[in-house]
């Protein structure tokens, strides 16, 4: 997966979890919880979906990484290099 | 067979539970001792009718889209569409006293103008109150041994406002006596005034039928007429769960909606009688072939009290019917009306001396309970004596057998365990004794305490 299909494949996700939120103007360097109604109890979800999907393990102490979406390129990009990308909701 | 985790009581929580863990993965069994689901918020069918055992008002009421209160939070957990549960909302209910009512309604502003017109010189004070009350996050079991008698004395000159208020938050709620913790009665209040009643157009049932294809369709196992027997317990650790008919099942991690002093039973402790909840109730059904429009009401619940102060606790007769809940399924909007009239009243009562009672007895003692509920009916919503085509009666014994908790005590043990914690390793409560009431408060708790119980298996050694 590329930098732009991780962000792809984390706002599918998102789409998964809160099919209602407007996801075009995510910005990446702002907190996702500033831009949309995410709680923890959410987050949880974004955790479990990068599992399921992707095989993707994110320690509890690292949730902090996926804050932004640049946060998560950053600290996906790794996990996901040889992964290819899945899309699960209607967006 | 090893499960990941089981969970005991295939009620609210105990879906709520089992969904999320199934999502995370898990291989999940929930044991139900009953052969139908929904534990305190079941169903029964008498003569070809199906009733709902426990619902007035599904709590909590937002509509569609609404995403940050516990409604839009437990559908998108649960990953389920708010028009699954076809909600009807309310028309409007009330507070009704011997020399005072106050109106409600899912529109708040009703709630406000009626303070305005009973309390004039309140309006201040109340907006005060609403702007004060702690947005407390559900999920935060903190308490602050305030209680909300004394805490709305600070607010209100009125004694006669606060009992009020006070009345259909503790009967939606309180497993106190005389009184609400503060964190719950901003819960309460939350979930009764500034969200608000619907009901499901099919009932509970229709709920519990969304939530069980969930759970299966995620992978989830339901296992029926399935009691615990025993919790197996080996070094301090819940090991799995040891069923009536003698099987063992084993677990990663057990899950129990039992309630505290039944799950410390289960664990083999036979102490902590005295924090079984002291309060129980009765509810009088009756079944009338006149809508409760056609006798001219068309209000959802009325909580009444025609005693000088509100008195919400066990009384020391078989019931108490100075104060009760009145309810109307028949007068929510949902998109299929009920083919029947129907009158469910509610009142606070003593399981002791109901258990006490030898099966002659209690026939007579319930046809009289009964007697008094529907003419508190008469006295603050409608009359249906004379004209019921079919009538039930549940007590505190009928409740105890059905929903396993002791004392009959609906909302359960005073002492709250809000983390869930058990005093067992690998053993957690969630329901009724995590805290958190109501139907979407039961999902909220099951939800919560497995979504804990998850991140704290992804937590990697240091």
């Amino acid at each position: 997966m590329t930098n732009d299909e991780i962000v792809l494949a984390i706002k599918d996700i998102i789409a998964t979890i809160a099919p209602d939120e407007e996801l075009v103007h995510l910005k990446m360097d702002v907190r996702l919880r500033e831009q949309i109604e995410l709680d923890s109890m959410d987050f949880l979800d974004i955790v479990m979906e990068l599992r399921k999907r992707y095989g993707v393990q994110v320690p509890e102490q690292d949730y902090m990484e996926l804050a932004t979406l640049a946060g998560c390129v950053k600290y996906l990009g790794p996990k996901l290099a040889d992964k290819p990308l899945k899309l699960a909701s209607r967006a | 067979m090893r499960y990941d985790a089981l969970i005991i009581g295939a009620g609210l929580s105990g879906l709520g539970a089992g969904i999320r863990l199934a999502q995370f993965g898990k291989r999940v069994a929930i044991l139900e001792k009953h052969s139908v689901w929904g534990g305190l918020n079941s169903f029964y069918k008498l003569e070809g009718r199906l009733f709902d055992s426990g619902l007035h008002a599904f709590t909590n009421y937002v509509p569609r889209g609404e995403r940050t209160r516990p409604l839009g939070k437990i559908l998108r957990q649960l990953r389920i569409d708010h028009d699954a549960l076809e909600l009807g909302e309310q028309t409007w209910s009330a507070i009704r006293f011997a020399d005072a009512e106050l109106k409600f309604s899912n529109d708040f502003e009703l709630l406000r103008s009626e303070i305005a017109r009973v309390f004039p010189s309140e309006t201040a004070n109340f907006d005060r109150l609403v702007a004060d009350l702690p947005d407390y996050d559900v999920l935060d079991g903190r308490r602050s041994g305030v209680w909300a008698r004394a805490e709305l004395t600070k607010y209100f000159r009125e004694p006669l406002l606060v009992e009020m208020l006070m009345c259909p938050l503790c009967f939606y709620g309180s497993a106190h006596e005389r009184d609400v913790e503060w964190e719950q009665f901003a819960i309460l209040f939350r979930s009764l005034f500034l969200e608000g009643f619907a009901r499901p157009a099919g009932g509970i049932r229709a709920v519990l039928d969304v939530l069980v294809k969930r759970f299966k369709a995620e992978g989830g196992e339901i296992k029926l007429r399935s009691g615990v027997r025993r919790i197996v317990i080996d070094g301090g650790e819940a090991r799995g769960v040891e069923l009536e008919n003698g099987a063992v099942l084993e677990a990663e991690h057990v899950f129990s909606s039992a309630g505290r002093v039944e799950t410390r039973r289960l664990c083999g402790a036979a102490d902590e009688a005295a924090d079984v909840g002291r309060l129980s109730f009765i509810e009088a059904i009756a079944v009338t072939e006149r809508t409760p429009r056609e006798s001219r009401f068309d209000g959802t619940a009325i909580f009444f009290n025609d005693s000088p102060r509100f008195e919400y606790a066990r009384p020391d007769e078989l019931v108490d019917a100075r104060s009760g809940v009145i309810c109307t399924p028949n007068n929510y909007a949902t998109p299929r009306p009920l083919a029947e009239g129907m009158l469910r009243v509610t009142l606070l009562a003593n399981y002791d001396r109901w258990t006490a009672l030898g099966d002659e007895d209690y026939a007579r003692e319930k046809a009289r309970a009964t007697e008094l509920a529907f003419a508190a009916a008469a006295r603050f919503a409608f009359d249906v004596r004379g004209r019921e085509v079919f009538q039930d009666t549940f007590t505190p014994r009928t409740i105890e057998r059905f929903t396993g908790h002791l004392g009959g005590a609906i909302y359960g043990s005073p002492r709250k365990s809000h983390d869930g914690s058990s005093g067992v390793e690998r053993l957690s409560l969630i329901g009724t004794d995590q805290g958190l009431v109501g139907i979407v408060g039961a999902l909220l708790s099951g939800i919560t305490i497995a979504n804990r119980r998850e991140q704290q298996s992804t937590r990697t050694a240091p």
